[in-house]
This record gives structure tokens, sequence and C-alpha cells, in this order.
């Protein structure tokens, strides 16, 4: 983009400005995307106390509900309706399965059967949608790019995406600090015994809980699907994601999943751009890309471990 | 003599009986498949001593089973190509050597697993768990992205490596190997528990604070374990990449940390025996299962679901009876 009446240099200085500029918000949709994900997982173990590896199949199941709907249909609204319908039907109905007998269980048990639902879940996509990824469009009236106050041209999807995250974390701390479900699961993450004494039907809250996270990771999926393919173990490397996103926020703060989401999608946007750039001042060009390239894709857990030397607990926890 | 100990005698001995069987009929496959057992179980015999003995539920220990491969495959492509490791500060050059490619392995993984489990056990729980699947997939993106020894493809050895005195290009003679390296990690995990390092670290899965009250640090006990724990694990990547005389970061996935722990749920937690039975099964069904349906994980699924939630024990606590184990 060569901009006429101005001198290189300073040409130059814009076009790094723009690209970083882009970057950040590349690193916002994908830090919101996580914690779309993040949210649910973040709930389900403060509520439940229940370590829940199944939630990226739940991403994956949002997805091709989506991409599924969106083949029949042509409409990107009711695919995304569809998706947070089939993620939290599925979420709902595993929880009433399995996941409830795991509550009272220790964390080993916990990981292996949430473990073995990935198997479950994956295999059982393949078989039903074959093992060739599936392909979601974004409608025409959210493509192309918008152009932002700066001449900064982005792309509107991107965009939209960021604004729904920031809607659902929105409504989600209304949620919860407003509503009386919200005070059920404050509730129930301090005092499960108490608030079952009070009256409460601990075990449709539960369902409640974890079909809502099911529904947030579903929706990420549906959302994300259209940007990337749609295939069986899409859910897995954003699991791993959210974890670490947790790792670094606390465990069962909605707030800190937040704030850990937007810091690790910055974190791994920019140290994808700048790392190979800084390596490039002091080694040659080809060796400080392929060094830079590979620190970069370390550098969230870089991070957590940092966060972690700092406080074990996460920037937000109280409790181990 | 207790029932369990007649099953372990069982299992090490059905694991000899069996390749010496496909030897004398000449069915080299069958022989190949006992000793994949062997080495994941020996997998397994590894995280058993983390998960088992010191109740570390690590999510990551394909980290260690990776390094180990790479440790291989690296000392190997050097040796093949006939290029020097390093050449400053001094001269390293590859090995084609078994005994120093597992003195390598094991080193690396137990110095990689001394830094992770520094920093993850500043944590337990649940946070353990996802902090060491997470280092795990670190290794697995940077095995990706490291473009020198192969990247995504990974590394191919064209000859098996060798051991002073033998032919291991004989399946039956690389079997017997993995096997003696089996049964040495089992007695040396046997003496482990009966040891005061092992009842000390028992002690600090049940009450760290007890443990701690009377002088002990269980920070100290537990990262030992986990130490002990990787480098085993990091021998039986070495055996496996031999195995197959490849390398790729498939071996540092999570599904490879997901399955050892599923080697040692289905045979039992905390049993000496557990990881030999449950990668015994493992690999039967997907012979098995495998040949009869393209989708033979989701019965593996639904076996593993069954076992978590009905039978808690897996295969040698459903034989044996609940009394050997000391929760």
């Amino acid at each position: 983009m060569a901009l006429p009446g101005k001198p290189l240099g300073e040409q130059n200085k814009l076009m790094t400005t723009i690209l970083l500029i882009e970057q950040v918000l590349n690193g916002l949709q994908f830090g919101v995307m996580l914690f779309l994900t993040a949210a649910g997982l973040t709930l389900v173990f403060g509520v439940m106390g229940l370590i829940n590896l199944a939630h990226g199949s739940l991403f994956m199941v949002g997805a091709f509900a989506a991409a599924a709907v969106a083949g029949a249909t042509g409409s990107f609204i009711l695919a995304l309706a569809a998706s947070l319908a089939a993620a939290a039907a599925a979420g709902a109905l595993v929880e009433m399965l399995v996941i409830r007998r795991l509550y009272s269980r220790d964390h080993l048990d916990q990981v292996l059967a949430t473990f073995a639902l990935i198997l479950i879940f994956s295999e059982g996509t393949r078989w039903l949608f074959g093992s060739f990824p599936l392909y979601l469009n974004i409608p025409t009236w959210l493509s192309g790019p918008v152009t932002l106050p700066g001449g900064i041209q982005y792309p509107l999807y991107r965009l939209t995406i960021i604004a729904i995250g920031l809607v659902i974390a929105g409504g989600l701390f209304l949620l919860i600090s407003r509503t009386r479900l919200g005070i059920r699961i404050r509730a129930g993450e301090s005092d499960r015994e108490m608030i079952a004494a009070l009256g409460v039907d601990i075990s449709k809250l539960y369902t409640i809980v974890f079909a809502l996270g099911a529904a947030l990771a579903g929706l990420a999926g549906a959302l994300v699907g259209a940007i990337q393919s749609v295939q069986v173990g899409m859910g897995e490397p954003v699991l791993i994601l959210a974890f670490v996103v947790i790792v670094i926020g606390g465990i069962g703060l909605v707030k800190g999943a937040l704030i850990g989401s937007i810091l690790v999608g910055l974190t791994d946007t920019l140290g994808r751009i700048l790392l190979p750039e800084v390596f490039k001042l002091f080694l040659d060009p080809s060796t400080a890309t392929s060094i830079g390239a590979s620190l970069a894709t370390m550098s969230i857990y870089i991070l957590m471990a940092a966060v972690l030397v700092v406080k074990p607990t996460g920037l937000f926890g109280a409790k181990a | 003599m207790t029932r369990e100990t007649w099953i372990n005698a069982a299992l090490a001995l059905g694991l000899l009986a069996v390749p010496l069987w496909a030897w004398v009929a000449d069915e080299p496959f069958t022989i190949t498949l006992a000793t994949k057992v062997a080495i994941l179980a020996l997998a397994g015999v590894g995280l058993n001593i983390a998960l088992g003995l010191g109740g570390l539920v690590s999510l990551g220990h394909a980290a260690f089973f990776g390094l180990g491969g790479y440790a291989m495959g690296i000392l190997a492509a050097h040796a093949q190509n006939y290029t020097p490791l390093m050449e400053w500060p001094l001269v390293v050059e590859g090995t084609k050597s078994m005994p120093v490619i597992w003195l390598v392995a094991v080193i690396v993984s137990a110095l990689t697993a001394l830094l992770i489990g520094a920093l993850s056990l500043r944590t337990s729980g649940v946070y353990f768990i996802m902090i060491t699947l997470a280092f795990g997939q670190m290794l697995y993106y940077f095995a990706i992205s490291w473009p020198a020894y192969g990247g995504e493809d990974g590394l191919s050895i064209y000859v098996r490596n060798g051991f002073p005195g033998l032919n291991t290009l004989d399946p039956i003679q690389f079997f017997a190997i993995c096997y003696v390296l089996l049964i040495l990690a089992l007695a040396f995990s046997a003496r482990l528990a009966r040891s005061p390092f092992g009842l000390a670290l028992n002690a600090a899965r049940q009450s760290p604070q007890r443990v701690e009250t009377v002088g002990i640090s269980p920070y100290r006990l537990r990262l030992l374990a986990f130490v002990i724990s990787g480098a085993i694990t990091g021998l039986a990547g070495a055996l496996f990449a031999d195995l197959n005389r490849f390398v790729s970061p498939s071996m540092f996935s999570w599904q490879t940390s997901g399955e050892i722990m599923v080697f040692i749920i289905l045979g039992g937690t905390a049993r000496l025996f557990g990881p030999v039975a449950g990668a015994a099964l493992f690999i039967f069904l997907e012979q098995a299962l495998g040949g009869l349906s393209e989708y033979w994980h989701v019965h593996l699924g639904l076996l593993l679901l069954a076992v978590v939630l009905f039978a808690r024990g897996g295969i040698i606590g459903t034989l044996a009876g609940q009394g050997a184990r000391n929760d």
C-alpha cells in the first residue's frame, strides 16, 4: 500500500503500525474465542469441581452442527442457533448419563472418563460425517473488510466475533452477579451442601451449568469453523489452550478466564510476528525466522510458566 | 503368595510365551506386537511411579516418551549421515549404539522432568493435570515447528540401532532386549515402592501434612518421583522409536499421554503389573477391533468408560480383589 506524497521511511513506519494494529485485533479475536471455550470449563470446575477433557468435543459438536445446518438451509443465523442448541443438548445428555457419576470421584477418574468421552465423540463424529473437513462459509453480509478509524482495513467477520465475544462476556458477568441462577451458581461454588439444604435442586443446577458451558463452547466452535475448516479433532488444541488460560487466570473465575484468554491470544499472535523480528536484530534472517517461529509456538507456555512461578494459583486465584 | 502375585507371574510368563510361540511358528508380526506391548508397558511402568505411587496425575508424559524417541532419532540420524551432532566446543558424533542412546534418552528425559516437575509441582490437583498437559503440548508444537529434524514429517532411520553381541534386526532378539528392560524396570519399581523413599512418597500421597510434620518435604519426594518416572518413560520412547525406526511429533501428542495413562487404568492403578496387563489388552483390542471396524476407538472409549465407572480396580483389581491396594 504505497501512500503518495510521503517519504519512504515514514510509509514503512505507517505500514508497521497498521500491521501491528491488525495483529492486536487478531489476537483479541483469538482471545475472545478462547474465552467462550474457557468460560464453560472454568465454571464447571468452579461449581462442580470437575475437570472436563471432553469440553473440546462440545466445541467440535457446535461446529459440525453449524456446518450441517448451514449446508441444509444456507442461513448463518440458523447455523449459530443450531450450534448453541446441539452443544447444549449434547452437554446436558453427557452430564446426565456420565458426568453426574464423576462429581464425587477423584480427578484421575474424571480425566479418564472424559478422555473416553473424547474418543467416543471424535470417532462418532467421524462415523457420521466422514473424515473429510466440512466448510462453513462466512455469510455475504458479514464478509469483506471494513475501514476502521485511521484507514485500517479489517475483516468484518473477525470484528463481529470480537463484538459477540465481548457481549457474551458482559452477559455472563450480569448472569452471575445479578440473576437468581447466578446467585445459585456462586453459592454452589462456595458450599454445595448448604444450597442443597436450602432447597435448591442441585443436580438440576449442575445440568444447567454444564449445558450453559457446552453451549458457549459450541458457539465458539461454529464461529471459528467459518474461519478454519470444520473437522474431527479441532476441539482438542482449543481445549489445551483453554487449560492454559484457566491456569493463568485462576480456576473457577470468569474474570480470570477473560483476562487470561486475552493475554494468551495477544501473546500467541504478537509472538508469531514479533519474535522473528527480534531475532533478526542479531542473527541472519533465515535462522532468525526459524528460531523465532519455533519459540513463538512456545511463547504462551512460557507465559504460563512465568505466571506459575510468581503466583501458583493464577493471576486472580486465591484457593489452590 | 497372594492372588495378585500369581496374576503377575502369569502376565510375565504370558508376555514371554506368546513371542516364543510366534518365533517357533514363524510369525514375526506377532513378535513385533509383543515387543510393542513390552515397550508401552515400560512407558506405563514409568508413569505408574508418579501416578500410582506418588498420586501425581501427569497428563504430559508424552513429553518424555517423545524426548526419548527424538534422542534416538537425532543421534542415529547424525550417525547414518556421518555428520557430527555438534562441533564446538567439542566434537560430538552421532551413534548407532543402543546403550549410549538409552543413556542419553534417560538423562535428557530426567533433566526435562526436573524442570517441568519443579514448575508443575508448585501446584497440585487439577492445576497439575492441566499444566503437565500444557508442557507436553509445548514440546509437541516445538517439535512440529523445528525444521532441523524433520519438523512435522519426523525422522526415519534406515537400520535399527545395534546392541553389542546381539542382532537387533532379528525380531525375537529385539523383543528380548525390550522384555529384559521391562522386567528390570518392574523389579526396580517394586523395590522402590518398599524402600524408605517409596514409603514416604506413598505417605505424602495419602497425607502430605503428616509427612511434613515429621520433617520430610513432600515437594522433594514428588519431584524425585516425577524425575524417575519421566526417565523410565523416556527410555521406553527410545525403544519405541527403534521399534518403528521412525520418530515424529505424534510421540509428543497429548493422545500419547492419554494412552499411557489408559494402560495403567485398564490394568489397575498402583498395581505393579497394571501397565503390562493394560498395554497387552490395548494392543489386543487394537488388533481385534481395528480389523473389524475402522472406528474401534468408539469401543475403546466405551470400555474405558465402563472400567472407570464400574470396575475401578481395572483388570488386576477385578481379578485379584481390592485387598492388595493400600489406600
